[in-house]
């Protein structure tokens, strides 16, 4: 079929609150806003299918942020602050640490089984966890959602803000299905479309690129609809770089936290105890935890292991019941392999690294009610910054907090006003590589674009290839590379509707890859070790960088960094664990 | 290799606006293919999620790793009950291991 622009429908949603992306966050803020005020018309915009999008398409075998009895918000953030190394948005952290329970209680309610000791309380797999049997976690928010009567718009893929006068007014994009232009009008606008990966060149190539951790379809749209909206970012530096079982890139914190795996070397030196003691040896904060075997691997005592030695052959088949949950490929892939982690240990590695404020906190620079510095929109889940360690059960929290924000925002808002220019632009935008394809056929594939990305980001940037490490005149070849492929996009080609959106997801990256370059360059410190090496400013400087950095794309697309303060609320000593 | 189709087995969800594998996969990979059976559109895009291999109503889908990361071969298929996932494990040497997990 010719593709014809004039031939392209538009279809026009209201709502009073929009939710740009149906996971974690999305979902939950979709039920609190209906539950807020039923006569409310709440939408929630999709690239995938609200059933198995994002993070949770596989399930989730625990839930990582909860208060167990004895413990409080302000030890909860206190322990955050010690794990983030002493810098997070204190404000922002306690207000969920506040919801994270009753969030955790209510999707209980909605049918998800969570494991209880003897005595009924929550079944603990360490201080801040509990364990769930989670495989239906997605279905079971999503069900939740349309339950509440939230109409949700399954495979429409937001490209853009939509902004009048200053006020965010909604979003465009366009159906990955139909082809449709949608142009979603809003009182109030939540964005939780999660972070980014594909930023970096991925620990395995070619035919399994995708075998990475964070889902590779969280392509960092959230983000750069914010950016080329000019709203406030902040720490995209503080990337994170998952420990994972090497090749199938599986979270080991079911093999360190639920059955006891320490950390070893080639010579069986648990390094993490030998290098790391004073730190807290294998409960280290979590940058640490993917330092060490880093460091490891650098220094020629690779390849670096979680001893599961000591499993009994009982304790393996519930290892890998425990994955079959969350993770199924890395059954598969031991079964494929001949290995039985009781006899031989788990090889571990990094991942290349992410962005995204769910493990560290890259994201929108907000308040405790989740409201940006756009009026009208609004963050949650992984595109909400200065709030790490949240995780699954965080997100539930910020998603509900959001909506609460939201729907008081959208209460306070007549009829929404908004002139057709502002979309004619962006409706040129959105199909653009579909039209040079039809008009002029030659041009750049999204695959070849992101591999170039990838590459530039890897060798400049501080990917595996470089031990996560940089210095400022590598990162400004980085600067420099990534500038000149964000003049390139407009020759990107797209045959069909799914390279539509890998053109959108490659154009997506290039502007938070910019970003993140910028943020990277600005802290001349070494916060975070492993996830922000700088091999120039190799110490932590809490004189000079106990503080925010902040940044802002202005209206000439330049990328102006901003510096804000830090704020501690919770008494004591930032870098150590409460008591 | 990632998403094999057994085409005996698959039966495109006739009656169907869209096939189910086709609904779920967080990538947009699955579609239909001329012969009225569900396929994988991009196999190295594939994030071995097995979100389609659970959906898929016949049990017509199997997740293989690619051949770089998994020696031929080793199955994992699960069989969704309305209350647990019944999963079957066969290994490089053809040892089976069984497990049940609920899902409510």
């Amino acid at each position: 079929m010719a593709f014809d622009p004039k031939d392209i429908e538009t279809q026009i949603v209201e709502a009073d609150v929009l939710i740009i992306g149906g996971g974690t966050a999305g979902c939950l803020a979709a039920v609190e806003a209906r539950e807020k005020d039923p006569r409310l018309k709440v939408v929630i915009v999709e690239k995938a299918h609200i059933d198995r999008s994002g993070c949770l398409a596989a399930g989730m075998n625990a839930i990582n942020a909860y208060l167990h009895p004895g413990e409080t918000p302000e030890s909860f953030t206190a322990h955050v602050r010690a794990d983030a190394l002493g810098l997070i948005r204190e404000d922002v952290v306690l207000a969920s640490a506040r919801e994270i329970n009753t969030a955790v209680a209510r999707v209980e309610s909605w049918g998800l089984p969570i494991l209880k000791d003897g005595n009924g309380n929550y079944a603990a797999r360490g201080r801040w966890n509990i364990k769930i049997n989670g495989e239906r976690l997605k279905p079971i928010i999503a069900d939740a959602a349309r339950r509440a009567g939230a109409d949700i718009y399954n495979r429409v893929n937001v490209t853009d803000l939509l902004i009048y006068e200053g006020r965010v007014i909604g979003a465009v994009g366009f159906g990955v299905r139909d082809g449709a232009f949608y142009v979603f009008l809003a009182k109030s606008t939540i964005v939780a479309t999660g972070g980014t990966a594909g930023l970096y060149r991925p620990n395995n190539p070619g035919s399994a690129h995708h075998k990475m951790w964070y889902p590779p379809f969280n392509a960092g749209a959230g983000y750069a609809i914010g950016i080329r909206a000019g709203v406030e970012m902040t720490s995209f530096e503080m990337r994170f770089i998952a420990l994972r079982t090497k090749d199938a890139i599986a979270p080991t914190g079911t093999l360190a936290l639920g059955f006891g795996a320490p950390q070893v070397n080639a010579k069986g030196e648990r390094f993490m105890q030998t290098r790391f003691g004073h730190a807290g040896g294998d409960g280290a904060a979590t940058p640490l935890r993917v330092y060490g075997p880093t460091l490891e691997l650098k220094e020629g005592r690779g390849p670096c292991y979680l001893d599961t030695r000591g499993l009994s052959a009982e304790d393996v088949h519930r290892l890998k019941a425990s994955y079959l949950d969350m993770y199924p490929g890395i059954v598969l892939y031991w079964a494929a392999n001949g290995i039985d982690p009781s006899k031989e240990p788990v090889e571990i590695c990094g991942t290349e690294p992410y962005v995204m404020g769910g493990h560290c906190q890259a994201g929108y620079w907000i308040d405790p009610d989740r409201s940006t510095t756009l009026p009208g929109l609004f963050a949650a889940g992984d595109v909400a910054g200065g709030n790490p360690y949240k995780f699954v059960s965080g997100a539930w929290a910020e998603g509900i907090i959001a909506a609460r924000s939201a729907v008081a925002c959208a209460a306070s808002v007549g009829a929404v006003k908004h002139d057709d220019k502002c979309t004619v632009a962006l409706r040129a935008r959105v199909f653009a590589a579909l039209e040079r394809f039809e008009k002029v056929g030659d041009g750049v594939a999204p695959f070849e674009m992101e591999e170039r990305l990838q590459k530039v980001m890897d060798e400049y940037a501080g990917g595996i290839s470089t031990f996560y490490e940089m210095n400022e005149e590598r990162l400004l070849v980085a600067l420099k590379q990534v500038g000149k492929l964000k003049g390139q996009v407009r020759y990107l080609i797209a045959g069909d509707l799914h390279e539509l959106m890998k053109a959108h997801e490659v154009i997506d990256r290039i502007d938070v890859a910019e970003v993140l370059v910028k943020h990277l360059i600005h802290r001349k410190e070494t916060r975070w070790p492993g996830y922000q090496t700088r091999l120039d400013y190799p110490d932590r400087d809490d004189q000079r960088w106990l503080k925010f950095v902040n940044s802002r794309r202005g209206p000439d697309g330049m990328v102006e960094m901003l510096e804000r303060p830090y704020m501690q609320i919770v008494p004591g000593d930032r870098y150590l664990p409460p008591a | 290799m990632s998403v094999i189709t057994d085409k005996v087995k698959c039966n495109g969800c006739g009656g169907l606006d869209e096939p189910q594998c086709v609904k779920v996969c967080p990538g947009d990979l699955m579609a239909m293919g001329e012969d009225g059976k569900s396929r994988i559109r991009y196999t190295a895009d594939c994030w071995d999620c097995m979100a389609c291999v659970k959906a898929c109503p016949r049990g017509a889908l199997e997740t293989r790793l690619p051949y770089q990361l998994a020696l031929y071969k080793a199955t994992l298929k699960p069989k969704v009950k309305s209350d647990r996932i019944e999963w079957t494990l066969i290994d490089i040497d053809g040892e089976k291991e069984e497990f049940v997990i609920r899902t409510l």
